[in-house]
């Protein structure tokens, strides 16, 4: 049964070994779809090229898919999985902050530190505004707590949130991704730009 | 019209995202979390600090509610370990791909000067909007949909709807 480190099948030190390796297969996957192009992902936002668009929703449902699927198995124990706690407040307006960030600068961390492994050194400059930015928090934290810890609200799952059961849910997800990508293709063909 | 056999090697947007999906569910079934990025920045940030002003690290609220929710040492993490693994992982898959060559990428119609201030700045933000929402597209947005967090739906609205919402004001860095 999973979560294999939480019940112990193999210990705290070959699950970090296996968390290099998955890392390996992250960093392999992001950079295989273009994911280390800051213009490729700055495309999402115009239209141009929805790369971010399929990549984000088709791993989104392939994970969510799996999941339950392992859970109904018996191979994955679903109450025990970490699931980030939901603070509204912060939420919302990290969302807002790191969505400045992704228009201004063109990546979110894990994909500048895809870039950067290929030589990009605009994803340098992304990273040092990384380091800059947690410490501005660090330091600040007294500023930010309020709200920081404003609206707590548990581990909520979404489809509590939205009075549903999660099969029902799960199926809404997986006909609006397809409706999305739908427009992500149409979107392409709209306003077509060339590749750089 | 448009250039095709530079998009081809890339990989197929539809396949990328299956195998992406596919490593974020080897992370839940084994780690029983899924993937993240600026967890990783943080625990290198608090290590410097730890090292370069210990008294500071002491006596600053942040650092204290770190340590007492942490055991250990920051560095010791599955997201540090991660991020090494996702350095290789891109490395490799450039190298395959002929694509690893040191430049800054950047619209023909600014300067590469201009392109670095821009992610300097744009990582600023994403930086404090990261530990502001808990983690980044990676840890709240992907891995939080993943299990189905009612945070991870909302931060990646909002990552994605602000993006959308500026997008016209930044035009010209990207077209």
């Amino acid at each position: 049964m999973g979560p294999l480190t939480v019940y112990e099948i193999i210990s705290a030190n070959t699950n970090l070994v296996l968390a290099f390796i998955i890392g390996i297969g992250f960093g392999f996957v992001l950079e295989s779809s273009g994911f280390s192009s800051s213009r490729k992902l700055a495309g999402m936002f115009y239209g141009y090229d929805t790369t971010v668009l399929k990549v984000f929703f088709t791993a989104a449902i392939t994970a969510m898919v799996g999941t339950l699927i392992f859970a109904l198995l018996g191979w994955l124990d679903l109450s025990v999985i970490y699931i980030n706690p939901t603070y509204l407040w912060s939420a919302i307006l990290g969302g807002a902050v790191m969505g400045a960030g992704f228009i201004l600068g063109g990546f979110c961390p894990g994909t500048a530190f895809c870039a950067l492994s290929i030589g990009k050194l605009d994803a340098l400059a992304f990273i040092g505004g990384l380091f800059i930015g947690v410490f501005l928090f660090t330091e600040a934290y007294p500023v930010f707590e309020g709200i920081y810890k404003a609206e707590f609200m548990g581990a909520p799952f979404v489809y509590d949130a939205l009075g549903m059961s999660r099969g029902v849910f799960a199926a809404i997800m997986i006909i609006a991704a397809f409706g999305m990508f739908w427009l992500g293709e149409w979107s392409e063909r709209k306003f077509p730009r060339d590749e750089y | 019209m448009m250039n095709l056999d530079k998009s081809k090697k890339y990989w197929n947007p539809y396949l990328g995202g299956v195998m992406l999906g596919l490593v974020l569910l080897a992370a839940i079934y084994t780690a029983g979390r899924g993937l993240g990025a600026s967890g990783a920045v943080k625990s290198v940030l608090v290590t410097g600090m730890e090292a370069v002003a210990p008294s500071h690290v002491e006596n600053t609220p942040f650092y204290k509610d770190y340590f007492a929710s942490h055991s250990g040492n920051p560095m010791k993490s599955w997201l540090v370990f991660e991020m090494l693994g996702l350095v290789v992982g891109g490395f490799l898959s450039g190298a395959f791909a002929g694509r690893l060559k040191f430049k800054v990428e950047h619209s023909p119609k600014i300067t590469s000067r201009k392109r670095i201030i821009f992610a300097l700045l744009g990582g600023i933000f994403f930086g404090l909007g990261s530990q502001l929402g808990r983690g980044c597209t990676s840890g709240a947005a992907l891995s939080g949909m993943a299990v189905l967090s009612l945070g991870g739906f909302i931060t990646m609205i909002f990552i994605f709807g602000t993006a959308f919402a500026l997008a016209y004001f930044a035009r010209k860095l990207w077209i």
